[in-house]
């Protein structure tokens, strides 16, 4: 079972490599924007699937990034991406180390709405303020190189590097998972409590998992940037924090390969109801058909996609009552 | 018998409210190295509370805890459970998702929690990895390590609650009813292991089957609402009249 999870994984790695390959300007460009929504989302899963704490305010930091992105590429010269990446990642951070440790002094629904809180602060210094450019946002006229070896103005060069930050962060997350950190932060998430009682100070380890996916969440803002070459306040919005939190669920939580594969069912759920081939006068209320499939998929799969082949071969083998006693209980990470 | 320097847990008039209700009413007690202390009341005698203090869980109203001969009243649980104090709790609180060796394992850890390591496996860390294993032996959950704790029996689970608890290797105990829902053969199972942990380890024992507690127990104090009334030998409680008013039920 193990060895099938790792295999769909690097199946999946290897696909998106082959991808521009085959496809057109409109599919590598698609595909790009979906990868950035991974890496995002993989930021949001670090909270909510492995520490169990639900984030309604990660936009907060993916917009940070996307906006320090624009506010530090100088005006003469394309600035190099070894400097304004790293910075990118460091300001979101930041904000993320100055919300962790105010918020996670809450638990349950009120961390939910002070995280949601800091966003919309964020939300409106980018909004209200000159800093910011208001609702129209900043373009950003030079995208950042690596000396002459890669320019991520060009589509394919482009896909390569996002691809490049998928694998890494995925491959980071991985082993993070995995270690005594990770291990600790699954005590967090299953039982507090005990944590504490057994002799760990959980709030340093929190508060740790909070900067390490705000910084992710920055990583993401930094690449949607430089992908789009502009950036407005709906990056900062608590729109796209619920965006992502149902990227999470749709897949799977608890599992990285989770926030994966509900980056790609979302957006691609999304182009298909926006699709006026298919659907014609109608796409335009493509909102709520993209809603109602939500629904759908979170009523008849309660442990997300990732669950799917789970609960298919539950009810091959006739125990579908079994898995759905299964499915209640809390799903272990991997 | 009584040696200071084997003192290892002691709190002196610790007092704690809830509002207007006094639950702990300056209860004073000292746990000793080579000895089970239990403490016995009726429901609601602040047993569960005076616990909760000693292991940090909540802060006293006033009064003071020293842990090893250091005052460790401001102290936060996770800092004294590093420093040597194991708690169990009355409700089962294990990792249910978690196996029976892992749950062992991410106790043992905190005491080796090395955070900063994000690129080595938990797994492979053979620190936490022998205690793990040692004290989930000692706790008899050899053929069960693999399975998922949520599955075992309440027995067992009782059985893992202590298990867990030793893994962090503290010198002092607290037990909140170890002994509460188990059968006949579990209760002498877990009384033979607080046997053997006595030599080593300094035991606070909060348990309501009275047959077990006057078998294993050194000393016993006896609390009603929250006060004191009895403290002693288990001769000296049995034969004391106002424990047998107020307490055992004979007049």
């Amino acid at each position: 079972m193990k060895s099938s999870k790792s295999l769909f994984v690097v199946a999946a790695f290897v696909l998106l490599a082959l991808f521009p390959l085959m496809a057109g300007q409109y599919g590598v460009d698609l595909v790009t924007k979906i990868m950035v929504f991974a890496i995002f989302a993989l930021s949001l899963e670090l909270l909510v699937g492995s520490t169990g704490l639900v984030c309604f305010g990660q936009a907060a930091f993916f917009g940070i990034g996307a906006y320090a992105t624009v506010l530090l590429t100088p005006q003469d010269g394309a600035p190099s991406l070894l400097w304004l990446l790293p910075a990118c990642v460091l300001l979101a951070a930041l904000y993320a180390l100055v919300v962790g440790a105010l918020s996670l002094r809450t638990k349950g629904v009120y961390f939910i709405m002070v995280t949601l809180a800091f966003a919309q602060m964020a939300y409106y210094v980018v909004h209200d303020t000159p800093l910011g450019g208001g609702t129209d946002g900043i373009y950003l006229t030079v995208k950042p190189v690596l000396g002459t070896l890669l320019d991520l103005d060009k589509p394919q060069a482009f896909y390569g590097f996002t691809l490049a930050c998928l694998v890494g962060v995925f491959g980071f997350l991985t082993l993070l998972l995995r270690s005594r950190f990770g291990r600790a932060l699954a005590g967090i998430r299953v039982n507090e409590q005990r944590m504490r009682a057994t002799g760990f100070s959980t709030y340093p380890y929190k508060l740790a998992a909070f900067v390490i996916s705000g910084g992710i969440a920055g990583l993401a803002g930094f690449l949607f940037a430089v992908k789009d070459g502009f950036v407005n306040p709906e990056l900062i919005s608590w729109h796209l924090s619920g965006e992502v939190l149902i990227m999470i669920i749709l897949g799977g939580l608890g599992h990285l390969r989770g926030a994966l594969i509900g980056a790609f069912a979302f957006a691609l759920l999304q182009e298909f109801f926006k699709s006026e081939a298919i659907f014609g006068e109608f796409a335009k209320h493509w909102h709520l058909g993209l809603g109602l499939s939500i629904i759908a998929c979170v009523a008849l799969l309660p442990r997300g996609l990732v669950g799917v082949p789970g609960q298919l071969a539950a009810r091959l083998s006739g125990r579908l009552t079994g898995a759905r006693g299964a499915a209640s209980q809390e799903v272990p990470h991997d | 018998m009584t040696n200071a320097s084997d003192v290892l847990l002691s709190g002196s008039e610790i007092t704690r409210r809830w509002g207007g209700l006094v639950a702990l009413n300056k209860v004073s007690l000292e746990l000793q190295r080579g000895t089970v202390h239990a403490v016995i009341g009726t429901n609601g005698a602040g047993k569960s509370t005076l616990i909760n203090i000693l292991s940090g869980e909540i802060p006293p109203s006033s009064g003071q805890v020293e842990l090893l001969g250091q005052d460790v009243t401001n102290w936060s649980q996770p800092r004294r459970a590093r420093a040597g104090l194991g708690r169990s709790y009355q409700r089962n609180t294990i990792y249910p998702s978690f196996t029976v060796l892992e749950n062992c394992r991410l106790a043992a850890q905190a005491t080796v929690q090395k955070p900063w390591a994000w690129w080595s496996d938990a797994q492979q860390c053979t620190a936490s990895m022998a205690q793990a294993r040692a004290s989930a032996t000692r706790a008899g959950l050899d053929d069960l390590l693999d399975r998922e704790a949520g599955l075992l029996s309440h027995g067992q689970k009782r059985q893992l609650e202590i298990a867990m608890c030793l893994a962090t290797q503290p010198q002092v105990l607290l037990l909140d009813e170890p002994l509460a829902g188990m059968g006949a053969e579990e209760t002498e199972r877990m009384l033979t292991l607080l046997a053997e942990l006595k030599s080593s380890h300094a035991i606070l024992l909060v348990e309501h089957d009275m047959d077990a507690v006057f078998r294993i127990a050194d000393c016993i104090t006896v609390m009603v609402n929250g006060t004191v009334i009895a403290c002693g030998t288990p001769d000296l409680v049995r034969n004391s009249p106002e424990v047998r008013v107020a307490y055992l039920g004979e007049h």
